[in-house]
């Protein structure tokens, strides 16, 4: 039974050059339409929306175009007073969006925008007794919340304010038998689970207990022959994976697994050269999101025109170490 | 992009602020900062429906009203899980009937498979139930449109776990692999299931082996079953297993060159050298000529891989270097 692998065929008139000023301009016109429909339909994740558009900007060394009064007044109108963040104005608090925030205030330099300390509060709050975090007051559990606690803390200098021991035994519970992570003890490893959790071990200082050897194995084992990568065994390759899988690798020291120029072509292949900007795969239509992955992505991967990146918290180097942070990879 | 209902056809919608029950309210704008905020035709059931979304949360209104008005907000966005929140809170106050709001959700579900939003939601009311009873048949529905949906996994987890429904799971798990032996949630489904009950005795790790070797056969190139089969052999010494080298060889001799299959065959070879068994310079050998092959013929994409582990392999256990270590 010889079943075809599941991957795509990059088409031969796939751009092969990174169209960065096209990807700067994308960015820069998002969102100055708001009545556009998808515009208005992302409401719901404006904090994280911006946070992609802006850290793109500012890997892209052209932060400057955005306007900086607007998006500081916005996160200040978005606080609440428990202290978390919400995605928009009118919208409910939630960790997710609380990190976005403060990644996009750690980046302007204006963390005093907010009122930090409940920030602190609001995250220490979500903690449960297992360790593990939930995202707001309704109870999800998920790794990627383990993820956004740790990190918000470790940008706001308050790590030892929740019980880092415990979320870290959490975490460990979610390691699986193929050294990988999903989003609750048991759940199939996936790459975006694997990079929060890798992430949020990395800024604890407890990398030791990951297989680095076993992980590392699976992680590459997402590329396919068209060079992109998966999120999980059988899946179609997508540009995010580049970077869940590919900072994944580099926290835990086997970037070079991975075929680089292999990767770097899938990805180039993902640009729209009309309208700028990354689509998840060649051929389909573009959005921030994956604009940012493709970039931050293309950064690992050493392309000197994109700033160095972070690969724990996705943000430019420079904001990393100019904010005094220093998180150790294998 | 906006769903059409059984009940709400679009010749009978009326827009809520034409509505005359709704005039004592006035309507919230989206307000994303400072720049204007323009209308147009289509997205005019949008605009309308969250204007009066917003006005309710600020007045905090707890009504029948309201509780509809949620109902167009997700139908119109599911992912906005303000709705959501608030949904769940009108549902709490005005004590409403759970197993109505189970049916409403299921359809949600079935409209919006891979949506955070309704996954949590469902779960929070089967909690406040206490009821399973539809829950396995509800997500086996599901994962017939789509096998791999990883919301309705973990979903399905939950109910497992929370309600101890395991009896069924394993049979169910190989009706699924029977129709697509590289489903890897499946696989880790059965992880799962065995992990959380009988556990990895020597005995399920005997059937397990068994039955997972089967499926290779089937199709050796399948990354899942040989990821399954390291997992459940995790406590155990490859080399020492019985008749699995061999099972390996016989592939490999039918011309397999499948990498799974390959690296396995490394990962007994390794564990050999490492307890100082069999001719040593032998089994190096044939790990390292492995790699190689590997590297340069059948998994050439991951060469740096496969050459690393060369290397280490030559350094700790070459000719040169060779440690006597005493097992």
């Amino acid at each position: 039974m010889g079943t075809p692998v599941k991957d795509i065929v990059i088409p031969d008139n796939a751009q092969k050059t990174l169209l960065l000023q096209k990807h700067a301009d994308y960015i820069a016109a998002y969102g100055a339409k708001k009545d556009d429909y998808e515009y208005c339909i992302t409401e719901y994740l404006r904090m994280s929306g911006m946070y992609w558009g802006l850290t793109a900007m500012d890997l892209m060394k052209q932060v400057d175009r955005m306007n900086k009064e607007e998006v500081l007044r916005f996160i200040q109108q978005c606080q609440h007073e428990c202290g978390g963040v919400s995605a928009s104005i009118g919208h409910d608090p939630h960790l997710l969006y609380t990190l976005s925030a403060i990644q996009i205030l750690t980046m302007y330099d204006a963390l005093d925008m907010v009122n930090t300390e409940k920030v602190v509060e609001f995250v220490v709050s979500l903690q449960q007794e297992d360790g593990s975090f939930y995202g707001d007051k309704w109870g999800e559990v998920d790794t990627r919340f383990s993820f956004c606690a740790i990190a918000c803390l470790a940008l706001l200098n308050k790590l030892n304010a929740i019980d880092v021991d415990r979320a870290v035994e959490f975490v460990l519970t979610c390691m699986n038998f193929d050294g990988g992570f999903g989003c609750r003890p048991g759940s199939e490893t996936h790459s975006g689970q694997v990079y929060c959790c890798v992430g949020m071990l990395a800024i604890t200082g407890r990398l030791h207990h990951v297989n680095a050897d076993l992980l590392g194995w699976w992680l590459c084992e997402r590329q396919l022959p068209s060079g992109g990568l998966n999120g999980r065994p059988e899946k179609l390759p997508d540009v995010c994976y580049s970077w869940w899988v590919l900072a994944s690798l580099k926290i835990i020291g086997k970037l070079h697994w991975i075929d680089k120029d292999k990767l770097i072509q899938f990805i180039l292949a993902s640009q729209d050269e009309e309208t700028g900007g990354f689509a998840d795969r060649p051929g389909d239509m573009v959005d921030p999101f994956h604009t940012l992955f493709g970039i931050a992505g293309l950064s690992l991967l050493g392309e000197e025109r994109i700033k160095p990146v972070n690969p724990v918290f996705c943000m430019s180097e420079e904001v990393i170490q100019r904010a005094g942070i220093r998180v150790e990879l294998l | 992009m906006s769903e059409s209902d059984s009940d709400d056809s679009r010749s009978t919608w009326v827009p809520y602020r034409d509505r005359e029950e709704w005039k004592d309210v006035t309507p919230v704008p989206q307000d994303d900062g400072p720049a204007p905020v323009v209308q147009i035709a289509y997205s005019d059931d949008f605009q309308d429906v969250y204007d009066y979304f917003r006005a309710v949360i600020d007045k905090e209104e707890i009504s029948d009203r309201a509780l509809e008005l949620t109902k167009d907000a997700a139908r119109l966005n599911a992912a906005n899980y303000t709705v959501w929140h608030y949904r769940r809170i009108l549902l709490k106050e005005l004590k409403k009937d759970l197993k109505e709001e189970l049916k409403y959700i299921t359809d949600m579900i079935l409209s919006h498979p891979k949506n955070y939003q309704v996954w949590h939601h469902r779960q929070v009311i089967v909690d406040w139930l206490r009821d399973p009873a539809n829950e396995l048949e509800f997500t086996a529905k599901i994962l017939k449109k789509d096998a791999k949906n990883y919301h309705c996994w973990q979903y399905r987890q939950w109910v497992l776990r929370e309600f101890g429904l395991w009896d069924q799971e394993l049979a169910y798990i190989d009706t699924l692999l029977k129709e697509d032996l590289r489903n890897n949630s499946a696989w880790n489904q059965r992880y799962f299931v065995v992990s959380n009950t009988t556990g990895f005795t020597e005995q399920v790790v005997n059937q397990e082996v068994e039955y997972t070797q089967e499926f290779i056969k089937k199709a050796p190139n399948n990354e899942s079953a040989w990821n399954y089969l390291k997992g459940v052999l995790m406590d155990f010494e490859l080399h020492k297993y019985p008749g699995l080298l061999d099972f390996c060889q016989q592939l490999y001799d039918e011309r397999y060159r499948s990498p799974y299959l390959i690296a396995c065959m490394i990962d007994t070879y390794e564990e050999m050298l490492e307890q100082n068994c069999g001719e040593q310079r032998e089994v190096l050998e044939k790990a390292v000529s492995l790699c190689r092959s590997l590297a340069e013929e059948y998994d050439t994409i991951r060469s740096e891989y496969w050459n690393f582990l060369s290397r280490i392999l030559s350094s700790k256990y070459g000719s040169e270097n060779a440690v006597q270590t005493s097992s």
